[in-house]
């Protein structure tokens, strides 16, 4: 059967490359894990292709090249919690006893291989029916049958494939979002759905229907376009009423009003004229507007469903945890845990309150806390935080505080969560709105002054007619239109923003604070030196074999540094006596001799400068390991380009001080440099900054820099894969973009500008207009030339400004 | 000119027929995810499937 499937793929489309993996594409180590002549890249890739080819699905890598994903290591975590009532009822799209279908997010979804094999799931997985993948939204939609498969198998059935699914309690179902989506949808059809008709009934009058001899005609027409707008008044248009009317009670002006009143202004005139049959009215000119309002918005709305951008401890944290009460083990649900309730951590899980250890000794790795990686050792009857990753043996932890009340998670209690932002309401577009709404009432009022003394007669349509002319539809699409081409400028070179507004904070930001650990360092371990007599290639295989087995931090790197380019072989069945004592070191036995590798306490190294890790071989000294921070490459460079482009710089670290002067080097004199914060600390700061009328970006990665990321004008999170781990922000940068962090706030100042030329070009045709407004000339026919032009250029000149300025800056070298 | 009324309410009839469309289609969510059924449809039935479900015994 092995044979068969590996044969089927080895005639496939695409020879695999001798070193990197088959089925998820990365480098293979030396010695891979093999089928035939198929290298891997670990067991766990071996694992999934052979379950893959086993059930006749060597389809999959033919579709794409090297399309897999790569499975963890260790189950990260256990799905059993599905299988509780309360928490599979919030899961589960619907259930009528024996079917059931269910949609899980699936993060690690990629290619059209991935659809293909999430679709085919059915061959795979015994009990799965029907499965269809929506792929922007990284969903599987799943049919079940309830006797031959549970929710938790099925997850983890998933997750052991490379695909585990993502679960989020508190808001599960993504159907709010698409209904938005699809009613913006309708209101845009029906819109154009009448510009169109309307577009076509006005054309006779305005090329020389005679308003005498076809004054039926022409009434006809006027009535069925009419009825044509009425839908589009009421339903396509509801939203800027809406906008209009919350911002009033709000006592909070919005581009909305202005906007509002045109529409009503046009629509009602055009009913007067109409019905009274005084003319053809404005309804070619009101859908019109409508409509390209509509597609602005549109524009707008197009964002990243398959990233997310609100992820807060929640999605870090376990669905469950293991409870023992009265010495029975348990499965309860995080919200069910109170203080006092005992649980039980293994290695790998996370804590998910504050508490004290009761039993045996915990290995935390706080890094989503502090930011810094290395775990830390903790006794029993010591106190634990949430947030920290167990990663030694099993421990039993007394809960001391409520999981929303802990030290990491009271994050969420602070006011900087709970305020809604105030960003949509202050932002260019409705600041000018007001100026505009005072201007256009402003001129109303005087227009109907001097058409009282001149000609009362004329007063109504006047008046209606500025109302009309200066709606500030360009103004509206100024914003929408070079906002998302920049978003889509950026999101091509790895910055996706959570919406277009975004840029408009990043644009008028002064100050740039920086994360350490994961932003300005890459990943949890850097490379290891070895300090000391060269190492011979018999010891560093005896190193290697050492450090594979324990998966420390510490240990990998010293792995990493310790495989010979040259040498693939080592042997790695030899080992005697390994041992792993945890926060201090490891211990085995190779043909008689016995290496040590660990603290220098441990060791019994007596070095002034005892850090590192320490290498004894039969008991002597040999030398010792330090591992570094892995910074970002270009680092320097990045830092003095942000500063000579005048914004302020600023660190601030959960780490330790240890490397200080390095980050002094980099940062040079004036920066402010903070080391051993709090995320709290992290907020306070931001937050004062903000008071001393700094506008604050804030690059951060982790769950630690949540506070700050969300209290700052714009929250920026480094993740080297987008799609699995970010905290709530404003936008995510991929890893590999992160030199150009500069390029992108040049971008984000440069489109402020466009906007705001684009905003002087709307304005200009509102003047021309007004003028034929206020002195009576503003015919139909005068007005449906005015409004399009002016929109069609404000939009072309936004989509071409936000192209030239991506050139200019570097963000994108192509104009497309 | 009469007839333009007959020509009016038969576009009329048309125009709606198609708007009537647009809203069903979407109410049916076909606007919903606009890749993954045009990747789908590249991807072949498996022809290995026939020989599987013989050895199988499906």
């Amino acid at each position: 059967m092995l044979n068969a499937g590996t044969v089927v793929l080895a005639d496939g489309a695409t020879a695999p490359a001798i070193t990197s993996c088959i089925h998820c594409g990365l480098d293979c180590p030396p010695n891979p894990p093999r089928i035939g002549e198929l290298n891997f890249c670990c067991n766990g890739c071996r694992t999934v292709y052979q379950i893959l080819t086993d059930n006749g699905l060597q389809r999959f890598y033919t579709i794409d090249e090297s399309p897999g994903v790569r499975p963890p290591d260790e189950p990260s975590a256990t799905y059993a919690a599905l299988d509780q009532a309360e928490v599979r009822q919030r899961v589960v799209d619907f259930s009528n006893g024996s079917i059931t279908r269910v949609t899980f997010r699936i993060p690690a979804m990629h290619c059209a291989a991935c659809v293909w094999l999430l679709e085919n799931l059915y061959r795979l997985i015994p009990g799965v029916g029907r499965s269809e993948a929506n792929f922007p939204r990284k969903e599987v939609s799943i049919f079940m049958e309830n006797d031959t498969v549970s929710l938790s198998d099925l997850a983890t059935r998933l997750a052991s494939l490379g695909y585990p699914p993502e679960l989020k309690l508190d808001r599960l179902s993504g159907m709010t979002d698409t209904t938005g989506h699809r009613r913006l949808l309708l209101q845009l059809g029906v819109a154009g759905f009448a510009f169109g008709n309307v577009m076509l009934l006005s054309f006779p009058s305005y090329l020389g229907l005679d308003p005498v001899r076809d004054a039926g005609l022409m009434h006809f027409f006027g009535i069925v376009s009419l009825l044509l707008s009425i839908p589009v008044l009421f339903f396509s248009a509801q939203d800027f009423f809406r906008g209009a009317w919350i911002g009033l009670r709000q006592r909070y002006l919005t581009i909305d009003f202005p906007l509002a009143l045109g529409i009503g202004a046009l629509f009602v005139q055009s009913v007067v004229d109409i019905l009274r049959q005084a003319g053809e009215g404005y309804l070619d000119s009101f859908t019109g507007l409508v409509f390209l309002l509509l597609c602005g918005r549109w524009f707008q709305r197009r964002t990243y469903d398959a990233l997310s951008f609100d992820r807060d401890y929640r999605s870090y944290f376990p669905l469950s945890v293991t409870r023992r009460q009265n010495g029975l083990d348990e499965t309860a649900a995080l919200t069910e845990l109170k203080p006092g309730d005992r649980i039980v951590v293994r290695h790998g899980e996370i804590i998910p309150a504050d508490g004290i250890i009761i039993s045996g000794e915990g290995q935390l790795d706080y890094s989503f806390v502090t930011g810094e990686s290395a775990p830390v050792a903790v006794q029993s009857g010591e106190y634990v935080y949430a947030g920290g990753r167990q990663t030694g043996g099993v421990i039993e932890v007394d809960l001391v505080k409520d999981v929303s009340q802990s030290y990491l998670t009271s994050l969420w209690n602070n006011e900087a969560f709970r305020k809604p932002r105030e960003q949509e309401l202050q932002n260019l577009t409705n600041k000018a709105g007001r100026w505009f709404t005072a201007a256009v009432v402003v001129i109303a009022a005087v227009t109907a002054t001097y058409w009282f003394f001149a000609d009362p007669s004329m007063i109504a349509r006047t008046f209606s007619a500025v109302l009309i002319v200066a709606c500030p539809c360009a103004l509206a699409l100024a914003a929408p239109f070079t906002f998302s081409a920049a978003q889509r400028h950026l999101g091509k070179v790895g910055l996706f923003l959570r919406s277009p507004t975004v840029l408009e904070a990043m644009g008028k930001a002064d100050e740039v604070i920086f994360d350490k650990t994961g932003t300005l360092t890459n990943g949890p371990t850097g490379t290891a030196e070895f300090e000391g007599p060269p190492l011979s290639e018999q010891e560093s295989s005896w190193i290697l074999a050492l450090t594979k087995h324990s998966s420390h931090p510490t240990s990998r790197a010293i792995a990493v540094a310790a495989t010979h380019p040259s040498k693939s072989a080592f042997p790695e069945t030899c080992i005697t006596k390994f041992e792993e004592v945890a926060g201090a070191g490891i211990r085995g036995e190779f043909e008689g001799h016995e290496i040590k590798i660990g603290s220098s306490h441990w060791c019994g190294v007596s070095a002034p400068e005892g850090h590192g890790t320490w290498v004894l071989i039969d008991g002597k000294v040999r030398g010792r390991f330090l591992v570094g921070q892995n910074e970002r490459p270009g680092l320097e460079k990045l830092i003095a380009t942000i500063q000579r482009r005048g914004w302020i710089t600023t660190l601030l670290s959960g780490d330790r001080p240890a490397a200080a002067t390095r980050f002094r080097e980099v940062f040079g004199e004036k920066s402010v440099l903070r080391f051993e914060q709090s995320p709290h600390d992290k907020l306070n700061y931001v937050r004062t900054r903000q008071s001393a009328n700094h506008r604050v970006v804030m690059i951060g990665d982790g769950l630690n820099d949540a506070g700050a990321l969300r209290q700052s004008d714009s929250g920026i999170a480094v993740s080297d894969n987008v799609t699995l781990f970010s905290p709530a922000c404003d936008a995510i940068l991929a890893g590999h973009a992160f030199s150009r962090i500069p390029e992108f706030l040049h971008y984000a100042r440069a489109s402020l500008v466009v906007l705001k030329i684009a905003f002087c070009l709307s304005l200009l045709y509102n003047v021309t207009g007004i003028a034929f407004a206020a002195s009576g000339k503003l015919s139909p026919l005068v007005s449906a030339i005015l409004m399009p032009l002016s929109s069609f250029t404000v939009i072309s000149f936004s989509l071409l400004g936000a192209a030239f300025a991506a050139k200019r800056t570097g963000v994108n070298k192509s104009w497309a | 000119m009469g007839v333009i009324y007959i020509l009016m309410a038969a576009s009329a009839v048309v125009a709606i027929t198609f708007l009537v469309l647009f809203i069903r289609s979407v109410k049916e969510g076909q606007f919903d995810d606009t890749w993954s059924p045009s990747r789908r449809m590249l991807i072949d039935d498996d022809p290995v499937e026939k020989k599987s479900n013989q050895k199988e015994g499906k």
